[in-house]
């Protein structure tokens, strides 16, 4: 529960160093691309503000993004939970289950009426009433709408929160929906990917906490910060697609040599992510490094962009499928033209005769 | 993104299917004419069909020495915009990639800032097309919606190609739908205006050419 203490004393009673706690707010300021002088405002939030009470929800989801959010190195979900977050419930991180569990998502409501936030993971399945995914004898659109009620913000985390995901892919046998569907009348932040970079979380996790608003957001409400600018612009090959060096399979020389993915399928000119900056695993590789093409997780509908190995200028699915019909069709037509205007010559020399 | 995927999948589509009924429409409504057929006696200087047809097109792909000055400038522009669309079309990598998916048939591409330079410099020779179009008194009263609209719908692939590649103005991904949709509409007008001369230039150059040599014309 949230602890009616400040995290700077919390920390300070911790032996945490201010040396180390501006180190901290410092790496948070740089990588939300906020200047050097919001350190000390982060340092300054963060040491008044008390512990935030969150309450995470999962509905129809893979867990990826809670895997993914346990390995932030900074700040890391240790010093989140420990030192500035109270997480009163998720499924995957808390000990309580069952009806102990219950109890708790609605002690925090409570108790943090109007200051609590509310993370969520998982599309929302609303057809059928939302029997295809159910928590605690509820619907989780009902759920939602009950948590979200009192919560100060919400945070939609990984693509199936944000846009619907993989859930909501083609054909959607559930009517699966985003949750921007749902709530509509909260400050809501959308933090895509599948799964979202974990520094995208906890840093905005920080931000909140430090300036108590609501960081800069592009048009799918995504933080600038991490969503300001497209990988390919960002990444590293870039080069070797301004000189038309492409690899052609995942295993010739071009591969080899590191040589732009494009024509194998990357959808990195039109992803907007921090992958090719922050990196992952601690800023170690992104998939493009790795060696393989970026997939467009971060973006709405990336399951149905038409195949992840398909180069982006190419039509999407099969752009000659009326062909033979059209071509009978147009040949049929000119036929007929052709059968027409000789008649009309026909009638036209008979009558001069 | 939707207005990429609506670009990339039904508005693709769409636009292919119409242009392929429109050439199957024009080449056999065209075709499938009566032919009068000339039964004077030919020239006694008349060159076999092909040959004429042959010499014809090669004579045409120069201005004759009489009207050399007048019409030099138009006849190297025109290349110049011919040859800097072909470029553009069959050499740069995502085009490749495009036709490839439709066709299986690919082949080596020019890096990125070389097509770049020739967008620039066909762009520039299309404007000055126009530009002795308006300037032109004659060329002006004979040109019809079908001239203007054929400049238009070529131009503009062009032209929002190279801001798609410039990154002007908007993101990447509406950039490149509404480079998409440009192609979309000239697919659309392709088979049904001028632009056709992309297909029947030869054709008609050859059936001039073996018309005149029976009529005895020195080609």
């Amino acid at each position: 529960m949230s602890d009616k203490k400040t995290l700077g004393e919390m920390l300070a009673e911790r032996g945490v160093s201010r040396r180390s706690f501006l180190k901290y707010a410092s790496y948070t300021a740089s990588i939300m691309a906020l200047p050097p002088s919001a350190a000390t405002a982060i340092a300054q939030g963060l040491a008044n503000a008390r512990r935030q009470s969150v309450i995470w929800l999962s509905f129809q989801e893979c867990t990826g993004c809670t895997e993914s959010f346990t390995r932030a190195h900074a700040p890391s979900l240790e010093d989140l939970i420990f030192d500035f977050i109270s997480l009163d419930y998720h499924h995957t991180l808390m000990n309580a289950s069952g009806v102990a569990a219950e109890e708790a998502r609605m002690q925090a409501m409570q108790e943090n009426a109007g200051e609590y936030i509310v993370i969520v993971d998982g599309s929302i399945p609303l057809k059928d009433n939302g029997v295809y995914s159910t928590i605690a004898g509820i619907s989780n659109l009902q759920m939602l709408e009950e948590t979200v009620k009192d919560a100060f913000a919400v945070i939609a985390v990984g693509s199936c929160a944000t846009f619907g995901g993989i859930p909501g892919a083609n054909p959607n046998p559930t009517g699966a929906v985003p949750v921007s569907d749902i709530i509509t009348d909260k400050p809501l932040i959308n933090i895509s990917g599948c799964p979202p970079i974990p520094e995208a979380m906890t840093g905005t996790i920080s931000y909140l906490l430090s300036f108590g608003s609501i960081p800069e957001l592009d048009h799918l409400n995504r933080p600038k910060a991490f969503f300001g600018e497209a990988i390919h612009d960002r990444c590293y090959r870039r080069p070797f697609y301004e000189r038309g060096m492409f690899a052609k399979s995942f295993d010739d020389e071009g591969a080899r040599k590191g040589w732009c993915l494009y024509e194998v399928g990357c959808k990195g000119p039109v992803t907007y992510n921090a992958c090719a900056t922050l990196k992952w695993n601690g800023g170690v590789s992104f998939p493009i490094q790795s060696g393989h093409g970026c997939l467009g997780c971060s973006e709405p509908n990336f399951w149905d962009m038409g195949g992840f190995y398909k180069p982006l200028s190419t039509a999407k699915g099969d752009p000659l499928k009326w062909a033979g019909g059209a071509v009978v069709a147009g040949a049929a037509i000119g036929a007929a033209s052709a059968a027409m205007a000789r008649n009309k010559r026909n009638k036209v020399l008979q009558e001069g005769k | 993104m939707e207005l990429l995927e609506f670009a990339r999948g039904p508005v693709l589509t769409f636009a292919i299917t119409i242009f392929i009924a429109g050439m199957a429409f024009r080449i056999v409504s065209l075709f499938a004419l009566w032919r009068t057929g000339d039964s004077s006696q030919g020239s006694s200087r008349e060159r076999p069909a092909f040959i004429s047809a042959i010499r014809e097109i090669i004579r045409r792909l120069w201005p004759q020495t009489a009207y050399k000055q007048r019409t030099m400038f138009a006849l190297v522009n025109g290349y110049v915009f011919h040859f800097g669309l072909a470029i553009i079309v069959f050499f740069l990598a995502p085009h490749i990639l495009f036709i490839k998916d439709l066709t299986g048939l690919s082949w080596g591409s020019l890096p990125n800032n070389v097509i770049y330079a020739v967008s620039i410099v066909t762009m520039v020779s299309l404007v000055a097309a126009l530009v002795m179009r308006f300037a032109n008194p004659a060329q002006k009263i004979i040109s019809t919606f079908d001239d203007w609209f054929s400049w238009f719908v070529t131009f503009l692939p062009v032209l929002t190609g190279v801001i798609a590649t410039s990154h002007l103005g908007a993101r990447y991904e509406t950039l490149l739908a509404l480079h998409i949709l440009s192609v979309a509409l000239l697919l659309v007008w392709l088979p049904f205006g001028k632009l056709m001369h992309f297909f029947l230039v030869f054709v008609t150059r050859s059936q001039t050419g073996a018309h005149l040599s029976h009529r005895g014309a020195q080609l």
